[in-house]
């Protein structure tokens, strides 16, 4: 592709607005990251990798799917580095480029669903979001017991009327979002 | 008082409830809520993992709503939809990002909103008014506050309370009554929006959270945020199989500043919450 690791270097900085050199692997983002447990590489590795420019590496990983943007790490970073935004800005560099992680098959699937369904109707409809996101899913993936699992909760949703059919009426200027999102360049 | 309101999809989707509540519990305080003409969805944890020129975008749209309102300070009750409209709102401050955002949003943007939270509310209209006009005192409430992570992070865009250990909520309850509780999960995460495609994690997560409450003491845990409701309220079944010892109703703030105020619980949709709301002594 001729992009160099200086290159992508810079494209995070600049979608996370940080100086990465700034980092100086202390590990305070890891220790408070509420879902280290859970990732193969901490945000301090991520961050790392974003400095030595091995950003299609880390792209790679789960790891960055599995951050929930608490930003935890961020509002404690010693330097003021915005962690959270480095790992934002990998996620959108795993998009552009089709990087996807086997393992965070399902998150990615949900983040692009909802995405989805703002785009067509400006508002997210819950239904129509998770109808999109577990079929696609289930196709990707054959993952019934994982559609299964969801699903029970609807019944009790349901009886505390938490779905009904007026669920996110959608806005009027529908044409608008769809100029925002193309204007934006949004590839889901 | 008027203020510009921002539902957002939550507030309009399955979480109603959180919005029967506040508007009942606001119109009690006489505050009226103008709500946004056409208002897009604040883009959430997707737009910010997927591109960040529309995480930007589509909030700076509803700033451009408000701003054409004139409502020169506009209230969210969800503190993802708050947070991401202060961001967008700071990111405003800079020439070139306002140039590139009112072509993208077709709309003229100042800058110049003042975005605030729930509680931010509260303290416009003053925590001794609210309490000179309650009915009733909370005292058989002892709720562990729980504020999680977008109401105070992050700090340098938000600038409210402390981030680590905020207590604007406690000293609210504290003068209606009720007891809160010393705990360690006040700003710890919930799982967020991952509720649907991370359910394991997110269990855990809620699961830390509600331990620590029962732990600290308190009998109900209070919220200001419609996702930290689902993963704490609706979920909290998947927290039980983890070993939650009881069950822990979750409240709303303004539920419980409703009830203060001489409300009864159905007409704050509490009987719509999944976990029963009975407190134990």
């Amino acid at each position: 592709m001729g992009t160099s690791k200086r290159d992508w270097k810079t494209r995070v900085e600049t979608l996370a607005h940080t100086r990465l050199n700034d980092c100086y692997q202390c590990g305070k983002c890891a220790a408070g990251c509420p879902r280290g447990v859970s990732m193969k590489l901490s945000p301090t590795r991520l961050m790392r990798a974003a400095q030595t420019g091995d950003i299609l590496e880390a792209a790679e990983s789960d790891s960055i799917w599995r951050c929930v943007s608490c930003l935890t790490c961020s509002a404690r970073c010693p330097k003021s580095c915005e962690v959270a935004g480095v790992i934002d800005a990998m996620r959108q560099i795993a998009i552009e480029e089709n990087i996807l992680s086997e393992d965070a098959a399902k998150i990615i699937a949900f983040q692009k669903a909802f995405l989805r369904s703002v785009r067509k109707n400006g508002r997210t409809n819950e239904l129509e979001m998770v109808a999109d996101f577990e079929i696609r899913h289930f196709l990707n993936r054959f993952d019934l017991m994982g559609a299964l699992k969801d699903a029970t909760l609807g019944p009790k949703m349901l009886g505390k009327k938490k779905l009904h059919f007026k669920l996110g009426s959608p806005v009027k200027d529908k044409a608008l979002v769809k100029r925002i999102f193309d204007k934006c360049g949004v590839k889901i | 008082m008027n203020i510009g309101y921002y539902p957002g999809c939550a507030l309009h989707g399955s979480s109603d409830d959180y919005e029967t509540s506040v508007r009942a519990c606001l119109k009690a305080l006489d505050v009226q809520l103008d709500e946004l003409d056409d208002w897009l969805c604040c883009g959430a944890t997707a737009a910010h993992s997927i591109n960040q020129k529309l995480a930007t975008a589509l909030p700076a749209r509803n700033l451009g709503i408000a701003q054409k309102m004139k409502l020169d300070r506009l209230f969210a009750p969800c503190p993802m939809c708050s947070m991401e409209l202060k961001k967008a709102n700071d990111a405003l401050q800079n020439d070139e990002v306002r140039a590139e955002m009112e072509k993208i949003v077709e709309t003229p943007l100042s800058g110049s909103v003042d975005v605030i939270n729930l509680i931010q509310v509260f303290q416009a209209v003053g925590y001794d008014v609210i309490a000179e006009k309650a009915t009733r005192k909370l005292e058989e409430f002892k709720p562990a506050c729980y504020y999680g992570c977008l109401l105070t992070r992050p700090p340098k865009t938000l600038q409210f309370d402390d981030f680590e250990h905020p207590t604007s909520m406690d000293e609210l309850l504290a003068k209606l009554g009720a007891s809160p509780v010393e705990w360690n999960c006040k700003t710890v995460c919930c799982g967020g929006g991952l509720t649907l495609c991370d359910a394991d994690g997110v269990a855990q997560m809620s699961h830390r959270i509600l331990k620590n409450a029962l732990d600290s003491g308190a009998n109900c845990v209070v919220v200001a945020c419609p996702m930290c409701q689902v993963n704490l309220d609706m979920k909290q079944a998947a927290a039980k199989k983890l070993g939650l010892a009881a069950d822990v109703p979750i409240f709303y703030l303004t539920d419980l500043v409703g009830m203060a105020l001489g409300m009864k619980p159905s007409q704050l949709d509490v009987d719509r919450h999944f976990t029963q709301t009975k407190l134990t002594k």
